[in-house]
Formats: structure tokens, C-alpha cells, sequence
């Protein structure tokens, strides 16, 4: 298993948002994360990557403890790449800069090698000429594929995806989930929580939906999203369809 | 975009010369009203009843040529005072302002003391600091203690510094957690973080209260003459005491004015650049 997590609790303050959660990962394993607005997805992504401190269980990457307080956050935050909905660019960084300063930073990489391992990813995702403008002068989309590409020079063991095309317009999200399906061909071990219930049936290995800070239901995409056994699954699909994002 | 061969169209040309006019019109009226507001101010300060006095006890070209040099030799020290001094304070209240920021119980001494170091060197005085420094502590007698000048400026650094402190708070505060997040998940350490994300974001924030407030301790250099060292004001009032003339300190305040000149400008410029970065332009 790449990513063990167990029984996991994280609450705020009266708020019980994990409530002894658990869900394994395998190697080149797609998880999509559904559930509710406010069931705990984002949390669960933020745990994992130690931005947050749950209250009980335990979370293991390749078989380690990482929730030991005794594990050094930063060198369990080198091996997993997270990615926001909001993408979190540095607005003072070019986009080059934003791309290799953990590269040079954290993992001492020379720059010049850094920044042509930087341009070959930009490159393959089409925006080498972007390699010199300020993020607020990129879309939604190229700021998001950016961003991406910032988590993935650090080749993490994991990458997590928390909703990455919630912001974005609709036309723009097409090019954000080609750019992850290609990780997918690659055989990148990822978590996405996603409200794109098509991309999740498409990507996603097993479908996980989050409902009362748990895992209710989970397995293959097609019989989540179209033969849930839970109610309250149905529930929350019926809901989705209604919204018409199905 | 227009295009080459774009021809523009009799409304675009009436707005275009509506505004033209408009333009000019109110060139004219600013340069009447200037004019009007100047006369009547000469005519006002130049035939009050009191103005050949004043004239000659504030205005003697003879007396200001005369004390110019040595003005000119103290305002070199407000110089050197006031580079020092600027550097000085800015690195203390970056380093107190971030001191500010740890969190966890292992650093409540350090923030405690940060705290209580702005709260009171805001409210206190400058001139009172100065006297403790300058005057309290070679009085302590201690062995090296340093020149009247040094402690002086350290006044100005450590009261400054307070102020400083809170700008750079301020701005360091302004930037958004998500951005720390951002920077943490990428395997940065806190420190790492701090340098690159998160300072240079604040401080190009913030540099307009940051030179406004070197502006203002531009002046307040001027204060360590109650000290005794020989500044420009220093030598003005030594000039003023022996000429029984004001004309001195006005040459000083002039200098003043004009060593503040291209600060104000690079403040102004700053500020400008800002504005305009926040109303989304470059
Ligand atoms: N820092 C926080 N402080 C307090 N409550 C929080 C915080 N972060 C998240 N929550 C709460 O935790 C719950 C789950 O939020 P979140 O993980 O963002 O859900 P999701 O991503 O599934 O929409 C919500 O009720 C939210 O209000
Ligand atoms: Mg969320």
C-alpha cells in the first residue's frame, strides 16, 4: 500500500469531521473522493500531507507512520504532492520559479538542471511560452496545470488532488483533466476528490464516497456511481443528477 | 485593438474632441486660480506691518552664505546618521515582526518580549529615549562605553525599529494562509517558507508605510542635536546664538527639505506602482 489510512479522527473543536475514516491505496492506484460539500474530503487531503493534525488513528505512507510526532513533517511533505482548487501560485514567482523552487530549495537540485526539467514538463503540457509570465496573467486553467506540474517535479510517491476544477470555467476544465489522465497512463498514485462524477467513472480505479466522516461506500466506478448499495449514496447521486453534473 | 484600416466614426470624433476641450479648459482654470491664490499670499505676507523685521531676522542672504559650510558639515552627519539609522531599523523590525509570528510555547519568551518591545517604544516619546540612551547610560561609567552619537542613533534605531515592526506585522499578516500551505506542501520548512513566499510578498506590500516611515525618521535624525552632537541643526543654532539671527535654521530647513526631496519622490513612485498593481494593471 502507498497510502494506509486508519481509523482516522480529526475534529474542530466540537466539530467531529473524521470520524475513524479509513481508506487504502495501492501503487498506480486512482482514488476519486466523492461526497458532499463540507463531508471532510479537503480535510482527509490536508491530513494526510501533515497540514493538519488529526486527533486518533493513523496515516502510513509506504508502510511508516507518518502521524508519529517524532516523523519530520517536511521530509513526509517531500514525497506527496498536493494540488489546491484555488492553485495557490506564487504570485511574485514567474511561472518557472514557482515550478523549481522546491526542486532547488528542498531537494538541492542544481538550477540549471532544475529549470530543464521545469521547461520539459511545460513543454508537454503547452506552455513553454508561459515559462516567463506572472501567474495572474495565465487562466484559470494554465495557472492550474502549473500547478500541477510544481507538485509533480518533486516526483512525489503520491499526488493529491483536492477538486482542481472546481474554479475553473467550463471550458477550461477539459484541459486539467486530459493533463491528469496522462499521469493516470503513467501510473501516478493518486487521490482526487472530484465533483466531476463523468472524470471520476473515466480515471478513477475505485470510486470512495465520504458521508458522516467516514467511508460509506466504496468500489469500482461503475458500481458506485451506478449500482450504490447504500441509501445514502443514492441520496447524494440523486442530488448530484438533479444539479445536472452527471 | 484597431485595426489598421479602422476609420473612426463621427460619435467616437465628437467624444474625442468633447474631451480635448474639456482638457483645456481646465489647464486654464488651474493655472488662473494658481495665480490668483500666489498674489494674494505675497501681497498678504509682504505688506504686513511686521515684514521688513521678519524679513531681516529670517531671511539675510549675507547671514545664510556666511553659516552655509558649517551647516552644510553637520547635515553630512545627519546623512551618515540618517543610511545607518534606515538600515538599521528596517532589519530590526523585519526580525522582531517575524520573531512575532512563531508559534508553539517553546517561543512565548521571545513573542512576549517582541510584544512588549513595540507596545512600549510605540508610545514612547523620542526625545525622552534619546536622553536615556545618550545622557543615562555613559553615566552608568562602564568601560567602552560608546560616543554620545552612536548612542543617539541608537535611539532612533530602537524607536524606529517599534514602528517598523508593525508595518512589516502588518504585512506579513496580509498574506494568505493558503499561500503558506502552498509552500509547506512543496516540503518547504517553515523558515524556507517565511524567506521565499511569504516575505516578499509582505514587503513589497507594504513598502509605502515602510518609506513613509523613513521619511519621517529622515527628520527625527535631527533630534540627536538635543544630544549635543554638532548636526546641522546643531550648527544652525550655534550660528543663531552668535548672529542673534533666525537666518540659520532656515538654511537648515531647506537642506532638510531638500535631502527628504528624492525619498519623497522614490515613496510617492513606490506607492503610485502599487495602486496601480492592485487596479490589476502592471
Ligand atoms: N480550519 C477549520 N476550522 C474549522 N472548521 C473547519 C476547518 N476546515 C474545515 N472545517 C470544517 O470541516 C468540515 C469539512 O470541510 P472540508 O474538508 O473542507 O469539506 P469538503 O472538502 O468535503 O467540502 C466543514 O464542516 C468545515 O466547515
Ligand atoms: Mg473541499
Amino acid at each position: 500500500m502507498v497510502l494506509s489510512c486508519t481509523d482516522v479522527r480529526k475534529t474542530f473543536g466540537s466539530a467531529v469531521v473524521l470520524d475513524g475514516l479509513s481508506l487504502d491505496v495501492g501503487e498506480h492506484e486512482v482514488v476519486a473522493l466523492i461526497g458532499a460539500s463540507g463531508s471532510g474530503k479537503s480535510t482527509l487531503l490536508r491530513c494526510v500531507n501533515l497540514l493538519a493534525e488529526i486527533d486518533d488513528g493513523v496515516i502510513r505512507l509506504d508502510g511508516e507512520d507518518i502521524t508519529d510526532p517524532r516523523v519530520d513533517p517536511d521530509s513526509v511533505r517531500q514525497k506527496i504532492g498536493l494540488v489546491f482548487q484555488s492553485y495557490n501560485l506564487f504570485p511574485h514567482m514567474t511561472v518557472l520559479d514557482n515550478i523549481t523552487l522546491a526542486p532547488v530549495r528542498v531537494h538541492k537540485r542544481a538550477a540549471t538542471a532544475a529549470r530543464e526539467q521545469a521547461m520539459e514538463w511545460l513543454d508537454r503540457v503547452g506552455l513553454a511560452d508561459k515559462a516567463g509570465s506572472y501567474p495572474d496573467k495565465l487562466s484559470g486553467g494554465q495557472q492550474q496545470r502549473v500547478a500541477i506540474v510544481r507538485a509533480l517535479v518533486n516526483s512525489p510517491r503520491l499526488l493529491l488532488l483536492d477538486e482542481v476544477t472546481s474554479a475553473l470555467d467550463p471550458e477550461l476544465v477539459g484541459e486539467v483533466l486530459t493533463m491528469i489522465r496522462d499521469l493516470k497512463g503513467e501510473g501516478m498514485t493518486m487521490v482526487l476528490a472530484t465533483h466531476e462524477m463523468g472524470f471520476a467513472r473515466q480515471v478513477a480505479d475505485r470510486v470512495a464516497f465520504l458521508d458522516q466522516g467516514r467511508v460509506l461506500e466504496q468500489g469500482p466506478p461503475a458500481q458506485v456511481l451506478g449500482d450504490p448499495v447504500e441509501p445514502r449514496t443514492r441520496q447524494f447521486l440523486a442530488r448530484i443528477i438533479e444539479a445536472g453534473r452527471l | 485593438m484597431t485595426t489598421p484600416l479602422h476609420t473612426v466614426s463621427a460619435v467616437q470624433q465628437d467624444r474625442i474632441a468633447f474631451r480635448r476641450r474639456s482638457a483645456v479648459r481646465s489647464v486654464l482654470l488651474a493655472a488662473f486660480s494658481t495665480a490668483v491664490v500666489g498674489t494674494l499670499l505675497g501681497v498678504l505676507v509682504t505688506g504686513a506691518p511686521g515684514w521688513d523685521r521678519v524679513r531681516q531676522s529670517f531671511f539675510d542672504p549675507r547671514i545664510a552664505v556666511d553659516w552655509l559650510p558649517e551647516i552644510l558639515q553637520g547635515l553630512w552627519l545627519n546623512v551618515r546618521m540618517l543610511v545607518f539609522c534606515a538600515l538599521a531599523a528596517l532589519a530590526l523590525g523585519l526580525l522582531i515582526a517575524v520573531l512575532r509570528t512563531l508559534r508553539g510555547p517553546v517561543f512565548f519568551p521571545v513573542r512576549a518580549l517582541a510584544t512588549l518591545y513595540t507596545y512600549s517604544f510605540r508610545g514612547l516619546p523620542l526625545i525622552i529615549v534619546i536622553y536615556l540612551m545618550a545622557f543615562g547610560i555613559p553615566g552608568l561609567r562602564l568601560q567602552g562605553t560608546p560616543s554620545v552619537t552612536v548612542l543617539g542613533g541608537a535611539a532612533i534605531v530602537i524607536t524606529y525599529g517599534a514602528y517598523l515592526a508593525e508595518v512589516f506585522r502588518a504585512g506579513i499578516e496580509s498574506v494568505h494562509p493558503s499561500q503558506v500551505a502552498a509552500a509547506r506542501s512543496l516540503g518547504l520548512s517553515y523558515r524556507q517558507s517565511m524567506r521565499f513566499v511569504v516575505l516578499p510578498q509582505a514587503v513589497r506590500r507594504v513598502a509605502p508605510p515602510l518609506l513613509n516611515d523613513t521619511v519621517a525618521l529622515q527628520k527625527d535624525v535631527g533630534l540627536i542635536s538635543l544630544a549635543g552632537p554638532i548636526d546641522a541643526i546643531r550648527a544652525a543654532q550655534i550660528g543663531v546664538a552668535q548672529t542673534a539671527n533666525f537666518t540659520p535654521y532656515v538654511v537648515a530647513g531647506v537642506l532638510f527639505v531638500l535631502l527628504a526631496l528624492p525619498l519623497i519622490g522614490i515613496t510617492d513612485w513606490v506607492t503610485l506602482r502599487a495602486a496601480r498593481r492592485q487596479a490589476g494593471g502592471e
